[in-house]
């Protein structure tokens, strides 16, 4: 094998300029076809840029944690976890009871988080041991147990809340006494009865003056990084640092267009500057992406990505690989649980019975359309992949109308773009990793 | 006991299943002392580094008798990682390295230096960060040991494959307390330079007081490296010598020579070179992972049974599966000076090759269906026999099918409940003779057998050689056996071709002496009497 | 006898051990609460013919070693095409129903045979992919029943783009095997039995033609494909053209299932309805004793009856034991998922 990636450098090294950008362009092909077809979706629907921005920003403040929980078993090489479905329903097991016992706002969301805690913990430990009697067929497990769970849910909240489970509620309950209605209030209309926007309305800011902010601070970081450099010891350290001050400089010219651009929106009074930022929702989802950085840094990061990329060797160098697999799989269902926290605090009803279920699809569409693949997830690729999954989304039934006067077209079309992009992703890695093992076969 | 030994191990016996493989070894590694270990397959040396490393598997068939000593210390060392705390390290055949990792993620692979962080501190030393710059600097070092030029922070995967064997060394040099290294089979996969690099540096660390134990079957680099060697041969030690007070061919003898049972008496097998040619292979090669043949011509004569030998991993394997188009063939193969199709099975069972694969529960069996079945199903598929036809309607005639399975069960003496029992159920030596009868059914000009006794308990593997024997002498069919036991390949072939580094290293008679079929194993045969001429 | 007894366990898994008790002892509940047991007889047996095809189109995928077909959507949509082009070329009853089945034919097989090759793209991954390869045709034929031009008052809307989302099979050839030799009998101390003979006998044809196909030289290839790949190779036989053969004759039978279904349901049902039919089939054939790897005819007609059986019966007992609510949609959904997740743990390989 070593032979041909020898090969494979030196052709690499061969190929003219043209040809990288092609590999470029190949390697991120699906990110792009989306991008096009976002702005053509954009072009189409006729939307009003601010609208389309403004909506832009509540999908991907609502929704990003829970791409981002996607992130840490894919390191640990066990796919795209479908199960955080899981994890979502613990997050609504907490919101059924701090709204059942009437404590709303923050307190009532951070009580939501304490109480999710314990049952995601539990879901995610029961999930992962399955998983690791499956090896090699985890993602149609972890879709599986998705649905597995479902049923248990609604056999939990429909029938056993009322007979097996004592809870006695009018608002939350049906009539007969017996089951969770279909649809919780989490605001209540005058009298705040639930978790609606608790997070999200501590602190509102324009969203552009937080941009020219960041931006400046932003600039000012890497001004610092790029002088205060300690003593070059030798040669090779030297071309490091040369390549780190060219990535100073260039973060710094990107942020700097940020901030011309963010000015020229404000200074220009464009309705885009009207956009309001929940600014703590934001540091949350900030507070996890550095999370999935700092994880990798670490000692249990490393171990992460050792099973991950051979579980044979990670096993023969002594780190205990189920453990490790299980690991991953808990936090991803406490991340998951917390992520629908979030997702419902800003939507402000709970769907007992269907809040969930899509979840773990989207996001995985959301994570793929971003540019990650089965076996690499970036935070990078999380976030951009909510924009432009919630671009379709946001864009997709207008520009079905207006293309084909239905805009059950559009919808459609968004919903075979979800599944195919899943489909296509799947297939291209087993394809791939086929591919890799023939090939391993034909050198002689 | 004696501090002056790094590693002493005594009177080392082991049984697997009733089966003696190890009896009464002793060893005996100084510091900075290269001791080889040279023996064939199944003489027991891989049994002897599973004890020395505590492996799981010496434990669950029994444990071992014996004492193992480091550093004059006697020691009991229950699992690998115990092994890794007393100083013994082992560098693997295969390549335990991580491609998508660098160089010194590898060296540190789950030994990574870390420092505290204000989270590990909270929540335990699991979440402490890895201390990149001293991890690089520790594998600088190693890698500096070794002389390796290459940059600590490239990654595995671009690297070629004399290096990685030098990563792995790195790594295991890089545990500080290491005192015994075991090297198996370290240059089977690298090029002659690189292999004279990998000798090079075993010198130089064995200069710094390491031991090293190398496992080997190369007898040049034997000589070239070692200051004593021992030599197994079916779980004794044959010998102790000291390099200067010995040579390739008395080695050769040593790792081979045993008291060849022969079957059959020897003048009923006159030799086959006379014998018109019936298959010809020219410049053969077969990427099997593990056993590639790389270029062999080869003349297979009408009714002779053909033995085919080697040490494993050489590549004897390779060529029937090759033929049979298992695994990507290139080179031309005639069968009675017709030119056949490569990588295609069903030209060749169509032109009367059979095949009995090596691998009888992965390759040879249906597991879960019937005797009969197993039996009959490649003769229906390739040669539509066994079935009733109405117009392009087929149906499986179960009464001819069970007739003809009986009559095989009776032939071959297959022990069994009756041809409706699963061969999953069936002991090893009666699931050898299913496979047999299948390739039977399909009436073969040419059977290919390989590792025909493998895992047979020895009144089996006597039953299965005179069958062989049998079919070769009645029906005049031509037999190619390829065996790792070279005993049984005496026993009963009429021709001996030995394969080594995926070519033929020469034909011998089963007659030859003991000294070159040793040296022909060892891939020494030409290069030694090239010397004596 | 001990021993024998433990063996069955084993063999059988406690999940289905589960199942089995758990079918046993509401058939027992639903004699004590008084149910009218003719009644869920009747039901459980036409539940038994409509639903048995979908299931045996399990068989020929399960055995070429594709693992059970969750791509059975493609099937069906087949099959609906065949369905709505009968109702166009406005045929009724029987001509309409075989109509119906040999139109979908050539579909299903040009559909399979590309779905066979993406298969043998992706070995060692086909039940993922064969599931979203599944939802994601749904939606894109979802895109195709507003587009098409079918004419038909029947079918498309009156006003608006498109066909109806369900589609009354009433004038058309709804129930037409049911009524086949239907044989309707009072058996005193048990009230009255309906037999729909011709959907259980079209059925059973149906289930003796896979048995004898599979009894073939093509169909002892395919087993030994799916079986033992590399036994295949070095018999032979070739692996990848028979796992298409496999994936075709699944799809084949995904067709003629949906159409039996819904001849005997009375409504054709699209847009998004064929989503999540391959998930009970797969179920089913699991309950009756197969595995990802093996499969059998008669795991067919005793997963569907148990699976089925169970669904049936289990509505009114849960009805009446408590007031309101439908748990057997829960209970289906728990079953039905977690003998599939049973046999993922029992999928060997992989690795």
């Amino acid at each position: 094998m070593a032979n041909v990636n020898k090969l494979k450098n030196k052709i690499n090294n061969n190929t003219n300029f043209g040809e990288k950008i092609k590999d470029v362009v190949m390697n991120n092909i699906v990110t792009i076809i989306f991008v096009v077809l976002c702005l053509i979706g954009i072009k189409l629907s006729g939307l009003p840029i601010f609208f389309v921005a403004n909506e832009l920003v509540t999908r991907i403040s609502r929704n990003s944690f829970l791409v981002l929980a996607l992130i840490i078993p894919v390191l640990a090489g066990m796919g795209l976890n479908f199960s955080i479905v899981v994890g979502a329903m613990a997050g609504q097991i907490a919101i059924i009871a701090v709204t059942h016992w009437g404590i709303t706002g923050l307190p009532g969301f951070l009580l939501c988080a304490v109480i999710a805690f314990p049952f995601a913990v539990l879901f995610g430990y029961l999930t992962g041991k399955l998983l690791n009697k499956t090896k090699g067929q985890e993602m149609i497990t972890s879709m599986i147990v998705g649905y597995f769970a479902n049923g248990v849910y609604q056999l939990v909240f429909l029938f056993l809340v009322g007979t097996i489970i004592p809870m006695k509620n009018n608002v939350l309950m049906l009539s007969s006494g017996v089951g969770i209605r279909n649809t919780i209030d989490l605001s209540g209309g005058v009298k705040e009865t639930g978790i609606k926007y608790a997070l999200d309305q501590i602190l509102k800011l324009p969203i552009f003056y937080v941009l020219i902010a960041f931006s400046i601070l932003a600039i000012l970081y890497n001004i610092f990084k790029l002088t205060n450099r300690r003593g070059i010891v030798n040669r090779r350290e030297k071309q490091n640092k040369s390549k780190d001050s060219f990535k100073y400089i260039v973060n710094m010219s990107m942020f700097a267009i940020l901030l011309i651009l963010s000015i020229v929106i404000v200074a220009g009074n464009t309705p885009l500057k009207n956009i309001q930022l929940p600014v703590v929702t934001v540091i949350v989802i900030g507070v996890l992406c550095l999370f999935n950085i700092l994880i990798v840094k670490t000692k249990l990061g490393q171990e992460f990505r050792t099973v991950g990329q051979d579980k044979h060797i990670a096993k023969v160098a002594g780190i205990n690989v189920d453990r490790i697999r299980v690991l991953a799989i808990v936090i991803s269902t406490v991340l998951a649980a917390w992520g629908q926290l979030i997702f419902l605090q800003n939507i402000g009803t709970l769907n007992t019975y269907g809040s969930h279920e899509q979840i773990g699809m989207f996001s995985i569409a959301a994570l793929l359309i971003g540019g990650a693949s089965v076996s690499k997830a970036t935070v990078g690729q999380a976030i951009l992949g909510t924009a432009l999954f919630h671009t379709l989304f946001i864009v997709s039934p207008l520009a079905g109308k207006n293309l084909f006067g239905d805009a059950q077209i559009g919808e459609f079309f968004r919903a075979f773009v979800v599944y195919g992009v899943i489909g296509v992703s799947l297939g291209l890695h087993a394809w791939k990793n086929r591919a890799e093992l023939k090939r391993k076969l034909k050198i002689e | 006991m004696d501090t002056k030994y790094t590693l002493q191990m005594k009177n080392i016996h082991k049984v697997y299943f009733n089966n003696k493989v190890l009896n009464g070894v002793n060893i005996n590694v100084k510091p900075g002392e290269i001791h080889a270990l040279l023996g064939e397959n199944g003489a027991g040396k891989s049994t002897l580094m599973n004890i020395l490393f505590g492996m799981p598997v010496i434990h669950a068939t029994g444990g071992f008798e014996g004492d193992v000593y480091i550093n004059g210390q006697l020691v009991n060392v229950k699992s690998p990682k115990e092994a890794m705390k007393l100083g013994i390290g082992m560098v693997h055949q295969e390549f335990m390295l991580i491609p998508g990792f660098t160089i010194t993620e590898n060296i540190k692979l789950n030994r990574e230096t870390t420092k505290h962080n204000l989270i590990s501190r909270l929540l335990g030393s699991s979440l402490k960060t890895l201390d990149k710059r001293s991890m690089e600097s520790d594998a600088r070092r190693s890698l500096d040991t070794l002389g390796l030029e290459i940059s600590e922070k490239a990654k595995v995967s671009g690297l070629p494959v004399g290096h990685m064997q030098f990563i792995e060394i790195a790594r295991e040099i890089d545990k500080r307390n290491i005192k015994l290294l075991v090297f198996d089979e370290p240059t089977a996969v690298l090029t002659e330079s690189e292999a004279d690099n990998l000798l090079k540096s075993m010198k130089k660390l064995a200069s710094t007081g390491i031991a090293i134990l190398f496992i080997t079957h190369r007898l040049d680099e034997v000589m070239d490296t070692a200051d004593n060697i021992t030599i197994l041969r079916d779980g004794e030690v044959v010998a102790t010598k000291k390099k200067e007070e010995t040579n390739v061919s008395e080695l050769a003898l040593l790792m081979v020579g045993r008291k060849i049972e022969r079957n059959v008496p020897s003048e009923n097998r006159k030799s086959s070179e006379d014998s018109e040619d019936i298959m010809t292979l020219k410049n053969l090669r077969v990427s099997m992972p593990g056993e590639e043949v790389k270029g062999i011509n080869l003349s297979i004569k009408k009714g002779e049974i053909l033995g085919i030998g080697g040490l494993a991993g050489q590549g004897k394997i390779g060529i029937a599966n090759g033929i049979m188009g298992l695994y990507p063939t290139r080179g031309e193969v005639y069968l009675k000076g017709k030119k056949l199709k490569l990588n295609d099975p069903k030209t060749m069972i169509q032109n009367g090759i059979g095949f009995v694969s090596e691998d009888r529960r992965g390759i040879g069996l249906l597991l879960d269906s019937s005797i009969q079945l197993n039996i009959v199903l490649t003769a229906m598929q390739m040669q539509n026999k066994f079935l009733h036809k109405i117009g392009p309607i087929t149906q499986i005639n179960n009464g001819k099918v069970k007739r003809h399975a009986i009559k095989m069960i009776n032939n071959l003496d297959v022990r069994c409940q009756g041809p409706q029992q699963l061969t999953r159920r069936l002991s090893g030596g009666n699931q050898q003779k299913v496979c047999i009868a299948r390739a039977l059914t399909l009436e073969p000009d040419i059977l290919f057998i390989s590792e025909p006794t493998r895992g047979i308990d020895v009144g089996a593997k006597k039953l299965i050689l005179d069958l062989l024997y049998k079919l070769n002498k009645e029906l005049g069919m031509t037999i190619v056996m390829t065996s790792s036991e070279l005993g049984e390949l005496r026993s009963i072939c009429n021709r001996i071709a030995i394969i080594s580094e995926g070519k033929l290293e020469g034909i011998l008679s089963p007659f030859d002496s003991d000294v070159d079929f040793g040296l022909m194993m060892a891939g020494e045969y030409h290069k030694f009497h090239k010397e004596e001429a | 006898m001990d021993r024998s007894i433990r063996e069955l366990m084993n063999h059988l898994g406690l999940p289905r051990i589960i199942i089995i008790l758990f079918f046993i002892s509401i058939c027992i509940m639903a004699v004590f609460l008084g149910l009218p047991t003719d009644m869920l007889t009747n039901q459980v047996l036409v539940r038994i013919g409509m639903n048995g095809v979908l299931v045996l189109a399990m068989v020929p995928a399960i055995l070429s070693g594709t693992g059970p077909n969750f791509g059975l959507p493609l099937g069906v949509i087949c099959g609906l095409l065949g369905t709505l082009i009968s109702i166009e070329m406005n045929l009724t009853g029987f001509p309409g129903f075989f109509a119906a089945i040999i139109i979908s034919i050539p579909f299903a097989v040009i559909v399979g045979w590309v779905y066979g090759l993406l298969l043998n793209k992706v070995k060692g991954s086909e039940m993922m992919i064969a599931t979203y390869t599944g939802f994601s045709v749904v939606f894109l034929m979802s895109i195709g029943w507003i587009i098409m031009p079918f004419k038909s008052p029947e079918m498309v809307w009156p006003i608006g783009k498109g066909l109806r989302v369900t589609i009354s099979l009433g004038e058309r050839f709804a129930e037409v095997l049911n009524k086949l030799w239907h044989i309707d009998a009072i058996i005193p101390g048990f009230g009255e039995l309906k037999i729909p003979t011709g959907l259980l006998v079209f059925f059973f044809i149906l289930c003796t033609i896979v048995w004898l196909f599979l009894r073939s030289k093509s169909g002892l290839a395919l087993k030994t494909a799916g079986d033992n790949p590399k036994f295949a190779i070095a018999s032979g036989i070739n692996v990848d053209n028979n796992r298409i053969i496999g994936t075709v004759l699944s799809t084949v039978l995904g067709a003629i299932g949906i159409i039996v279904y819904t001849q005997s349901y009375g409504f054709i049902q699209l847009y998004q309805a064929p989503l999540m039919v391959a998930f009970p089939a797969v179920a089913a054939i699991l309950i009756g004793g197969a595995s990802a790897q093996k499969a059998h005819v008669s795991h067919v007609i005793l997963g569907v009856f148990l699976f089925q059986g169970l669904l049936t019966i289990a509505l009114p007992v849960a009805s009446s034991i408590m007031s309101e609510g439908n748990i057997s949609e829960a209970l289906r959904m728990i079953v039905q998922n977690g003998i599939i997740l049973y046999a993922l743990t029992k999928v060997i390989g992989g690795e």
